[in-house]
């Protein structure tokens, strides 16, 4: 893993998580890690195992459920799957993203003049 | 918010149940990888790299389970556990520093928690009453003439209560009543039993309702009305077997039938506000208009009216007061509650005359118990910095292996409240004790002591001091943990280095503070002991080893005065002379007041054809008393006793005390002169020295006594003197007063001893105290003393050795040793010896014909702390003097 990275916000990554099961629907730790490397372009620097910490946080907030099922290859996996309050939550801190990042990017170009 | 609320309370499952979720993790956790070496291999690596990426890219698994578990737990508690569990091991490892620790710990805390709930029960916490701050106590100021000048008459109570404007209310209570004043009879053997008469209002006024059945109504408190009692919560279930049915039923008291109407609540006990040392067996209603009569009779106390302050209460009962007649029927009698300074009245919060007295003795034993656990502290202290000395390489262990310092910091601190906690544990058991023993102390004169629990503000105390004692004793040798430099610590091979001086300097000074304190305690109980050594060196005027009272019932009903006397004079000579005639009786008589007890004043007596200016003299203290008493008492008596022929149709005689007899006749043998008293002219037919009759440490005053054949006595007390111990007499003596009287209750004997230590228990109970906590002090000292000497000895072996071996002899190694013991303890004298100057004047209050700078108290003390230490320190020394040069030089 190179200097190149982005090192992970403090919450973002829970966020990363909650669209990832947004847009896939349910899916399992493994699925959900993989996804968000792709999606990044693998410019996130991610150890996967952190995403568990995550998992079990959004869980115990009620913002994603939890079960065990067997995956596509006949594996035993547990599976999350997003809850309403969930999506709630997911719209409010993507919007808040959003702003943010505009008024991060408003910022920096008008400080490179 | 209610998702962070969810979330904390799946925290604190997920803390309770860390089993269940890590195999679930763990399980998860396999599957992720499994999956991620299928994908690998679909991308065609080999087995190995497949398994290998699939770790790579996961990270850390057991760092993933970390974080997942602080995510999901209460990572703190998890930390305090490790923290626990580390710290109980290396406790029970050194169990021999841990037993010491908490045993100093648990004396220290036990004595702050003991003390602390006596001075919450008597001083801090107010009464056992409902709005309690407006109730005060009325009382004329203080005067010469006893419980006669202390209280008013039904007059007077009547006129104050209505001209008064600043109370809701204004109740009192009979203030001459005595101990087993009452006989309980139609149930087996009569019974004596202890009764209070008090105003129909009395209970309204307190705020006190009767657990069982009414208080009495306006109805019982007139004249003729049928009699009714309350009973006293322990009396009931003493004598009554706690049978409810009781009330509504008739009891025999005094061979009459009265109506028991309740039973008072388990919470009021009317001895412990009221008159400490004493038990009530019940209450009974006072009728004012039986009283008119009588003198001041009563004891006043008021409920102020809502935002009135006990200053607007005086200010009110100077226009009152000027105004009230002892008896309106007599003018002549109005205005003489103002004493001749024009002062009309002090009136008082019921609680600052419960507890005033004793404010500054509690006090006094809060700062000497708050000393005894400064002492813990810095001894433990002491014993935590040598073992973190010992321990020092384990911490610089740690923390090279990436514990951080505020870790280890914690530790130490976890560990010291762990100490303090087993301390507290401990020491509340033994303040549990000490509480439950003192409450059931009849013999100890306090107020409320037989309400005094371990409740929850003396479990909160508990709590607060353990706290910081751990944080006190902890802080010193963490912060000396915290400010050391790890490498010099690993390097430090123990001997002679500059950490280990540093170390040996702290404590040394640690030691000095303790000696300091051990030496202000020892004075303090010093002066205290001599103070309490000087009272019980006054001469009482009386002698109370072998002699004993009790209460005679007898019957001179009569259908005239004199008929009256004669008949008491009679059957008091047939007791006096049968109880005499008895084997082991030296003497008997009767009185009607005992001293130290109640006590009145009958107007003003004057020598005859003399004349003194206003207000020189004041009315002596009375008693009535029979042939014999003096002799029975042990009183010295110049002129003659009286006899039985001092009847009521001969001449009238008193005797007077050595004080009055000095005013009335200065520089003259009062002896043969006439008294002008109670209405006639008496000769004075005896002098008898000065008794103590108020109290065993003021000023005796005057007494004068009065024929009970001449004069009515109020009660009878039988008093003798014997040569074998009263007790074993008690059995004959009843049996005799019997034969007389059948219905002479099956009283007790109580020693006239325990009377003069009833009146000194308050003096006797701080001086123990005070003793006690001196002696821990002294103890903790030279442990503090003996731990840094025998300290230094072991880590001096090598260089004791190396000077041995150049010749030094044994003795001189010894007096090396002794010479630091003597620094250490002469230092802490002299800081302890200045200390003690200054807060010595503090006490100076509480002492009894003892200076603060008493030179008695201050040499004992010295030569005493000079001597503990040199114990203290003689046996470190004697085992320097005994190490083998060749044997120390060996070892490192």
């Amino acid at each position: 893993m190179g200097d190149s990275k982005l090192d992970l916000l403090q919450g973002t990554l829970d966020l990363m998580v909650l669209q990832t099961l947004a847009a896939m629907g349910e899916q399992h730790g493994y699925g959900i890690a993989r996804r968000i490397e792709q999606v990044s372009g693998d410019e996130v620097l991610l150890n996967q195992g952190t995403i568990y910490a995550s998992l079990v946080r959004l869980q115990q907030r009620g913002w994603i459920d939890a079960e065990w099922g067997v995956s596509d290859n006949n594996r035993k996996a547990k599976f999350y799957s997003i809850t309403k309050r969930g999506r709630k939550q997911l719209a409010e801190d993507a919007a808040y993203w959003q702003r943010l990042a505009a008024v991060m990017g408003r910022v920096l170009e008008q400080s490179r003049e | 918010m209610r998702d962070y609320l969810r979330q904390g309370w799946h925290r604190v499952r997920a803390f309770f149940g860390k089993a269940p979720l890590d195999e679930d993790l763990d399980a998860e956790m396999a599957a992720h990888l499994e999956m991620a070496v299928d994908e690998n291999l679909k991308r065609g690596m080999t087995p190995d790299e497949a398994r290998r990426q699939a770790m790579v890219r996961f990270g850390g698994v057991q760092q993933a389970r970390e974080k997942q578990r602080a995510a999901r737990g209460l990572p703190f508690l998890d930390v305090l556990g490790q923290d626990l569990r580390y710290t109980l091991r290396t406790l029970g490892r050194d169990a021999g520093f841990t037993t010491v620790a908490v045993l100093i710990l648990a004396l220290g805390i036990g004595a702050n928690v003991a003390v602390f709930s006596v001075v919450n029960t008597i001083l801090v916490r107010p009464l056992p009453f409902p709005q309690s701050q407006q109730l005060v106590w009325i009382a004329p100021p203080p005067t010469k003439c006893g419980l006669s000048c202390a209280t008013y008459s039904a007059d007077a109570y009547e006129e104050f209560k209505a001209q008064s404007r600043s109370y809701e209310d204004v109740t009192g209570y009979m203030a001459f009543s005595s101990p087993d004043n009452l006989r309980l009879t139609g149930r087996g053997e009569p019974q004596p039993a202890t009764g209070i008469e008090v105003l129909g209002n009395f209970l309204q006024l307190l705020g006190v309702q009767p657990a069982l059945g009414r208080s009495f109504t306006a109805a019982e408190t007139r004249q003729g009305a049928h009699p009714v009692v309350l009973l006293a919560d322990p009396y009931w279930r003493r004598q009554f077997a706690a049978d409810p049915k009781i009330v509504g039923s008739e009891i025999d008291l005094n061979g009459k039938p009265v109506t028991v109407v309740g039973v008072l609540p388990r919470s009021f006990d009317f001895g412990a506000v009221f008159s400490p040392g004493s038990k009530v067996d019940m209450i009974t209603p006072l009728i004012l208009d039986d009283e008119r009569m009588w003198g001041n009779i009563l004891t006043l106390i008021g409920r102020m009216k809502p935002g009135v302050t006990v200053a607007q209460a005086n200010a009110d009962a100077a226009t009152v007061v000027p105004h009230l007649c002892w008896n309106i029927k007599y003018p002549d009698t109005c205005g003489q509650y103002v004493n001749k300074h024009g002062v009309s009245m002090g009136v008082q919060t019921l609680k600052d005359y419960v507890s005033g007295r004793l404010r500054r003795s509690l006090i006094a034993l809060w700062c000497a118990v708050g000393t005894i656990l400064l002492i813990v502290c810095v001894n433990l202290s002491n014993l935590l910095l040598a073992r973190t000395a010992a321990r020092s390489k384990e911490f610089a262990m740690r923390a090279a292996l990436g514990a951080g310092r505020g870790r280890l910091v914690r530790q130490l601190l976890t560990e010291a409240l762990i100490l303090s906690g087993a301390g507290a544990v401990l020491g509340l058991g033994f303040a549990y004790g000490v509480i439950f023993w003192l409450s059931h102390q009849q013999s100890i004169a306090l107020p409320l002591l037989g309400t005094m629990r371990i409740d929850g503000e003396a479990l909160s105390w508990t709590v607060l001091i353990a706290v910081m004692t751990a944080v006190l004793f902890g802080l010193v040798p963490g912060l000396r943990m915290a400010s050391g430099n790890l490498h010099e610590t690993l390097k430090d091979s123990g001997a002679g280095s500059g950490a280990g001086r540093r170390h040996e300097r702290l404590r040394a000074v640690l030691v000095i503070s303790e000696v300091a304190l051990a030496c202000v305690l020892l004075v303090g109980a010093g002066l205290l002991l001599r103070s309490f050594l000087k009272v019980m060196d006054i001469d009482l005027g009386f002698q109370p080893e072998q002699a004993a009272s009790m209460r005679v019932d007898y019957d001179d009903r009569a259908p005239d005065g004199n008929a009256s006397a004669v008949k008491r004079g009679v059957i008091f000579q047939q007791i006096v002379e049968r109880v005499r005639a008895l084997p082991g009786v030296e003497a008997a008589g009767f009185t009607d007041y005992l001293p130290l007890g109640r006590n009145r004043a009958w107007g003003t007596p004057t020598p005859k054809g003399k004349t003194f200016p206003e207000g020189a003299l004041h009315g002596p203290l009375v008693y009535v008393i029979s042939p014999g008493y003096i002799g029975a008492m042990g009183m010295r008596l110049h002129g003659r006793d009286f006899a039985w022929s001092d009847g009521p149709t001969s001449q009238k005689v008193v005797m007077i005390n050595a004080s009055a007899a000095q005013v009335y006749w200065p520089g003259q043998d009062a002896v043969g002169r006439i008294l002008q008293a109670n209405g006639g002219d008496c000769v004075v037919v005896g002098v008898v020295d000065d008794v103590h009759a108020d109290s065993v440490e003021g000023d005796p005053g005057w007494q004068i006594y009065y024929p009970m054949m001449q004069q009515g006595p109020s009660d009878a007390e039988l008093v003798i003197r014997t040569s074998v111990p009263p007790a074993s007499l008690a059995g004959s003596v009843l049996h005799a007063l019997r034969e007389l009287n059948p219905n002479q209750p099956a009283a007790e004997f109580r020693p006239i001893a325990q009377m003069v230590d009833r009146a000194v228990s308050p003096r006797k109970f701080f001086v123990l105290l005070v003793g006690l906590f001196a002696a821990l002090g002294l103890t903790l000292a030279s442990l503090g003393i003996y731990g840094v000497i025998a300290y230094g000895v072991t880590r001096q072996t090598q260089e004791i050795g190396i000077r041995m071996a150049l010749g030094a002899s044994r003795g001189r190694v010894q007096r090396g040793v002794l010479g630091q013991t003597l620094v250490l303890a002469l230092v802490g004298i002299a800081a302890g010896t200045v200390t003690s100057f200054v807060v010595s004047k503090e006490i100076a209050s509480l002492l009894f014909g003892t200076q603060p700078t008493d030179p008695m108290t201050y040499v004992a003390m010295v030569v005493l702390l000079t001597t503990v230490a040199l114990v203290a320190g003689y046996l470190p020394a004697r085992r320097a003097s005994r190490i083998n040069p060749l044997v120390a030089l060996r070892s490192q």
